[in-house]
């Protein structure tokens, strides 16, 4: 997921998941198991607010690097209104970054923080934008499978236990809904046009497929945090159990849209009631979330020379804002001396 | 594709080619806007720079649609668009200046579209042509805010640092050039102001110099001489940087003429 980062960070000693059982974990745990809310002023666990803070700021990251794959389309859409549809779709992803910036900001980490670990390298986003986007089609094929996969995991984060998240997760996943609906129509329009769009629409979801299905993290048993995420309600379905969700409302798509997954093993299963899907190349996975995919290098340098160019314009926002400040100040200071 | 000119009246023909000025120029800065996307200095001005490219590409739908049926010859918004080539766009030079990747030269651009935009916009409020009128009503809202937004950027950037100032004062002595354009008369835009349709472009003079004016000197920046004003664009003479803005827009459309999108 836009998350799955966390779940492979095993061995980190930085967040500590013994759970205590002084009074207040206690009072803490019981307030969650009765699904209450909790808020930013409540006392909480360091393991929880720094899991939080993981998660929501990878979120953001996620949200912020992914508009660079659909960005590259903006100058080349094909149409004046599908221009007008891609650009307003950037645009609730830079909202959804805002948010969910905000929302981090509430377990005292400033955005500042956040934004400079992902400049550094040290946080993680979503491996999926990892990878390039070649064709017009892959502007259908990232609203249908890759909003629709964050639509998935973000679905039962709207549960989450921790009050600003959960809210964040209501507003933010009616607009992924909304991004996949318009991503299928564009497959939909390219899969009933010509043989060549029909082709680009084929050949994107070949490329997007298979990580699309690894945003949904590692499976099950190799995801270390899962348990103690569980219990805090900060993680409300595995990772699998999305997966396999994903695959089962995504594979009939397909066939709408007479599209053919690249997966020869793909098959629907009447006894589980599911389809089975061949294995995932973890070792492809492995390697984007270390830095070696297609793309990791291209939207690093990207965001980082986007904020080494802005420095000065930050610079004089905030320079600017100052010499207000002190103006406004001499002024009431000269109003009250005469 | 070229413009069916036979079966038009010169009336039809001079308003046609209004449209497609005004149509250009929307169509041309919203995409210099989009470049921006996910490169803004900030992310809240990643959302400012896609809102004013969203109003633009909003008000170019609106007038090219409008444009095609003036002229009679079954061009849609896109037809009009994306098989049109450079010298069959209309646009002032200012809009097609590149971004450089220096948002002082993005918002020097804007700032002085959007000072005269919104003066035309009022104005087009009393147009003869309903049509146009209405599309005004919509339009001046949304550039009132694009001035907002511009104006205080130049502020900003002006009255900033040290840097800042340096940057933006450079940039508009660069841009001045493009700025005498704007209010040029020629046929087109005289038999659109005899007939009531549009403004002489020389009434909108006044009042752009003077938010000009008042802007620049609350960013502390100076006003440049003027000096030789390059113009062209809205006869079809253009720079450069057209024939790239126009390879990438129109690539899909070029490359694949009967698919629909
Ligand atoms: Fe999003
Ligand atoms: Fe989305």
């Amino acid at each position: 997921m836009y998350t799955q980062g966390l779940d492979v960070q095993k061995g980190d000693v930085s967040i500590p998941l013994e759970q205590g059982d002084s009074e207040l974990e206690r009072r803490f745990q019981a307030k969650i198991d009765a699904d209450e809310k909790i808020e930013p002023k409540d006392w909480m666990p360091e393991g929880y607010r720094k899991t939080l803070v993981r998660q929501i700021s990878q979120h953001a990251h996620s949200e912020v690097v992914g508009m660079l794959p659909e960005g590259n389309w903006i100058t080349r859409a094909p149409s004046l209104r599908r221009k007008a549809a891609l650009l307003a779709k950037i645009q609730d992803e830079a909202g959804h970054g805002l948010y969910l910036y905000s929302a981090c900001e509430t377990l005292n980490v400033s955005r500042q923080e956040l934004v400079d670990q992902l400049l550094e390298g040290k946080a993680k986003y979503s491996s999926i934008f990892n990878y390039p986007s070649t064709t017009w089609a892959d502007i259908g094929a990232i609203g249908w499978l890759v909003d629709g996969a964050a639509i998935m995991n973000q679905v039962p984060l709207q549960r989450c236990s921790y009050g600003p998240y959960s809210r964040a997760m209501i507003r933010i996943c009616k607009e992924e809904s909304f991004h996949q609906r318009q991503g299928y129509e564009i497959m939909l329009t390219l899969a009933r046009g010509t043989a060549a769009q029909k082709r680009m629409a084929q050949d994107a979801l070949n490329r997007w497929w298979w990580p699309s299905l690894m945003m949904f993290g590692p499976n099950d048993k190799d995801s270390p945090h899962s348990a103690q995420s569980m219990r805090w309600k900060i993680k409300r379905v595995s990772n699998d159990e999305l997966r396999q969700k994903f695959v089962d409302v995504t594979v009939p798509q397909a066939d709408f849209l007479g599209l053919t997954m690249p997966d020869p093993a793909l098959r629907w299963n009447a006894g589980s009631g599911h389809y089975d899907f061949g294995e995932i190349d973890w070792e492809e996975f492995k390697q984007v979330l270390q830095g070696n995919g297609p793309c990791n290098r291209e939207r690093m340098r990207d965001r980082n020379r986007a904020h080494e160019r802005g420095r000065w314009v930050r610079e004089a926002a905030l320079a600017h804002a100052e010499k207000r400040r002190a103006r406004a100040a001499a002024q009431t200071t000269a109003v009250a001396a005469e | 594709m070229t413009a069916d000119t036979e079966k038009m009246t010169p009336e039809q023909q001079a308003l046609f080619d209004y449209l497609l000025r005004l149509g250009d120029n929307a169509v041309v800065l919203s995409h210099r806007l989009g470049e921006w996307c996910g490169h803004a200095p900030v992310l809240e001005e990643d959302i400012a720079l896609i809102n004013v490219a969203l109003d633009l590409l909003g008000q170019a739908r609106s007038i090219m649609t409008y444009a095609g049926e003036v002229e009679g010859a079954g061009h849609d918004e896109d037809a009009l668009v994306y098989r049109r080539d450079g010298f069959d766009y209309r646009n002032v030079l200012l809009v097609e200046q590149p971004n450089e990747e220096n948002f002082a030269v993005a918002i020097v651009r804007q700032f002085l579209f959007d000072a005269w935009h919104y003066e035309l916009q009022t104005a087009l409020l009393q147009s003869s042509d309903a049509r146009l009128a209405a599309i005004a009503a919509k339009s001046v809202k949304e550039v009132t805010y694009h001035l907002r937004h511009s104006s205080e950027w130049m502020v900003r950037l002006g009255d900033g640092t040290a840097e800042s100032h340096g940057r933006v004062q450079e940039a508009l002595d660069d841009l001045w050039r493009f700025s005498g354009e704007l209010f040029e008369a020629d046929a087109v835009e005289e038999r659109m102001a005899a007939a009531g349709i549009g403004p002489h472009p020389q009434s909108l003079y006044a009042a752009w110099s003077e938010t000009v004016d008042r802007v620049l000197a609350e960013a502390t920046l100076s006003r440049p001489e003027d000096g030789w004003m390059q113009s062209g664009g809205r006869n079809g003479r253009h720079g450069e940087h057209l024939g790239f803005i126009l390879a990438e827009m129109q690539f899909l459309q070029r490359a694949y003429p009967d698919a629909r999108w």
